[in-house]
């Protein structure tokens, strides 16, 4: 198998998509476990700054791929370019960032490889000859460890977070990569972008945050939570559930696909703690989890923590902030 | 139209889950079982279309035994037959292996239009309605939010969800395999009446010869990813956990959030 890593990037805008940085990481972390070698790879009409900035975190080189095909992202042109390049280099692992693009192809390119998946992949270490991939289960209630049996290539993607961007002080060659055109086929027809309907609550300047999860049970039980959120002059955020169930508007979802916040106390009530939330919240100056489960992962990145039923909870915290201000 | 929708059968939202004694899976006793989050979305949008264009839906599991609970739940919203892979030699499959499986069902139907969602809560891929497109050399859609057949069904229109509350508008030629995300539409309940019909739907169990596959091709034996443990992961320093009743318990947060990370 051939000695190389290649770590697929990702535009946004003219730049890079700042999950392209970690998956770098992960992707020379990866390279200096295995004794290879890591090269950045951007697919794209127009590289803009992403190539360059991509130079700055470590990889021995950054090789573009440039089609005007590449310009609208899809499953076949992306998949059918990246697999053209590595026909020629056959890259034994292949690192993407678990991101909403790049997991839509990754299956794709797996396919057109014939290579092993491993998705969503937050730590990874050698154990005598085997490499082992610890990802998520069950909503990050749980990990699991698992390895790929057989040879051939593996293609894997990196959670968010798990692999922190890290600059390096040497600045990589960027280079064009040229492919078989004719294996970039785009397989859909992209019709435009549209911002979700009624983003009129902005959440991101909120000081302090009372979050809503699944565990409310229902719109009958908000007005404990409306309660809470008045007495701290809070706003109301929510986890994805209470959105998708009709019991808050959408513009109140808290998340990878809704705001990203940052207030000086976030309350979490109800919640689990999924990855897709945590990546919307975990900036957070000081978290605190209310949760009848103990084992419940929002504890693990709350500074504090209830143990219990919120609908008791809710209703002494909402005393308990009334007495102080008073 | 002809629709295929996948569903898996997983463990409940609230289930208490623990580890098994030798570490490599959870412990299922006493824990309830159903419908994953994603497919029950499916369900409902294979259901509506259905009823748009006088079509047919049937429900696809791989699943031990248990699982034709999940599939007797979408026959009594409405699907008109179900499909379920409960042979052992089908069992403990990675998403290359099932689908491998769900591939070979789908040639057997002759579908027009797969559904499924976009990720399993348990295992997670998120890989494996892409791969089955792959497989029959479809299009595909990951994360939709939302879905309209055009006239004529050959294209369908479709939005999917980008990250930080943006969508993409899509056009995709038909056949394909649409993965939907929660939220895309509000799932029915399910009435008495179709309780009482779905016990009377055929469901069928296919085996791996019924599927012209080798059993080394799925399940276990056909995954290239072998899972060596599940285990509870390290809970870094953790939240300071409260004690106490709860009247005294809400009084001391208020005072460690005044005094003490001083938010308040
Ligand atoms: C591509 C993708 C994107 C996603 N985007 C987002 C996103 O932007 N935002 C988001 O939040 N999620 C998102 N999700 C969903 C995410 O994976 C989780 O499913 C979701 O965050 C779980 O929400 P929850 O914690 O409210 O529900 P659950 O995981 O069901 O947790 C409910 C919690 O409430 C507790 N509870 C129940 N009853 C009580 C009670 N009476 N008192 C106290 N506690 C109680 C339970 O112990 C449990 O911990 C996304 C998923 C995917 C696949
Ligand atoms: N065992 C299974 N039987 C039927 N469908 C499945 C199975 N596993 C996964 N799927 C489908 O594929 C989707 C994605 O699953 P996963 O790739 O495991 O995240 C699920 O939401 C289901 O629609």
């Amino acid at each position: 198998m051939a000695n190389r890593v290649w770590i697929l990037l990702q535009h946004r805008g003219t730049g890079l998509h700042p999950m392209s940085a970690e998956a770098i990481a992960a992707g020379v972390k990866l390279a200096a476990l295995v004794g290879a070698e890591a090269e950045a790879i951007l697919p794209c009409a127009d590289p803009g700054s992403a190539a360059e900035e991509a130079a700055a975190f470590g990889v021995a080189r950054v090789r573009v791929i440039q089609h005007e095909k590449l310009s609208d992202y899809t499953p076949g042109a992306f998949a059918g370019a990246i697999s053209a390049a590595a026909a020629a280099d056959a890259p034994g692992w292949i690192v993407l960032p678990h991101s909403y693009q790049s997991v839509d192809y990754m299956p794709r390119l797996a396919q057109l490889l014939d290579a092993a998946l491993v998705p969503e992949v937050v730590s990874f270490r050698q154990d005598g000859e085997a490499l082992i991939w610890t990802r998520p289960v069950f909503g990050g209630k749980l990990q699991s460890d698992v390895r790929v049996k057989g040879a051939g290539p593996i293609v894997v993607s990196v959670q968010s977070g798990a692999f922190p961007a890290t600059r390096s002080d040497t600045t990589a060659p960027v280079e064009q990569l040229e492919v078989d055109a004719t294996r970039i086929v785009p397989d859909r027809e992209v019709l435009g972008v549209e911002e979700v309907a009624g983003e009129q609550v902005d959440l991101t300047q909120a000081p302090i945050i009372v979050a809503v999860g699944r565990g409310i049970g229902g719109t009958e039980n908000m007005d404990k939570v409306e309660a809470l959120a008045e007495a701290l002059g809070a706003e109301i955020g929510a986890s994805r559930p209470v959105i998708d169930s009709g019991w808050l508007p959408r513009d109140r979802q808290i998340g990878s696909s809704g705001q990203t916040v940052a207030p000086k106390l976030y309350l979490a009530v109800g919640i689990s703690g999924a990855i897709q939330h945590l990546v919307g919240m975990k900036g957070s100056r000081c978290v605190v989890a209310i949760n009848k489960d103990p084992s419940a992962p929002i504890f693990s990145i709350s500074r504090y923590g209830i143990v219990g039923d919120l609908l008791e909870v809710l209703p002494a915290l909402t005393e308990a902030v009334r007495a102080a201000k008073s | 139209m002809k629709i295929g929708v996948l569903i898996k059968q997983v463990p409940d939202a609230e289930a208490r889950l623990r580890p098994t004694a030798d570490g490599r899976w959870i412990d299922e006793q006493e824990i309830a079982f159903g419908v994953n989050e994603g497919d029950a979305y499916a369900i409902e949008e294979a259901i509506s279309i259905a009823e748009r264009t006088d079509g047919e839906v049937v429900a696809v599991s791989i699943g031990p035994e248990r699982a034709r609970e999940a599939l007797r739940k979408a026959l009594a919203l409405g699907a008109h037959r179900a499909v379920h892979l409960s042979d052992g030699a089908f069992q403990g499959g990675d998403p290359w292996a099932n689908g491998r499986a769900l591939t070979a069902v789908a040639r057997r139907e002759g579908f027009d239009l797969i559904l499924s969602g976009s990720q399993s809560s348990d295992a997670g891929f998120g890989c494996t309605g892409t791969l089955v497109a792959g497989m029959l050399g479809w299009a595909h859609a990951w994360l939709v939010v939302g879905l309209e057949v055009e006239e004529g069904g050959k294209t369908a229109q479709v939005t999917r969800e980008m990250e930080a509350g943006k969508n993409e508008l899509l056009r995709v030629s038909l056949p394909a395999v649409i993965e939907v995300q929660a939220g895309i539409n509000q799932p029915r309940y399910a009435s008495l009446k179709g309780i009482m019909q779905a016990k009377r739907k055929e469901l069928t169990e296919l085996t791996p010869a019924d599927l012209e596959l080798d059993p080394t091709q799925v399940g276990a034996a056909g995954s290239r990813l072998e899972i060596l443990s599940v285990s509870v992961p390290s809970k870094g320093e953790g939240a300071l956990i409260l004690e106490g009743d709860i009247e005294s318990m809400a009084r001391e947060l208020v005072e460690k959030l005044r005094t003490e990370a001083r938010v308040l």
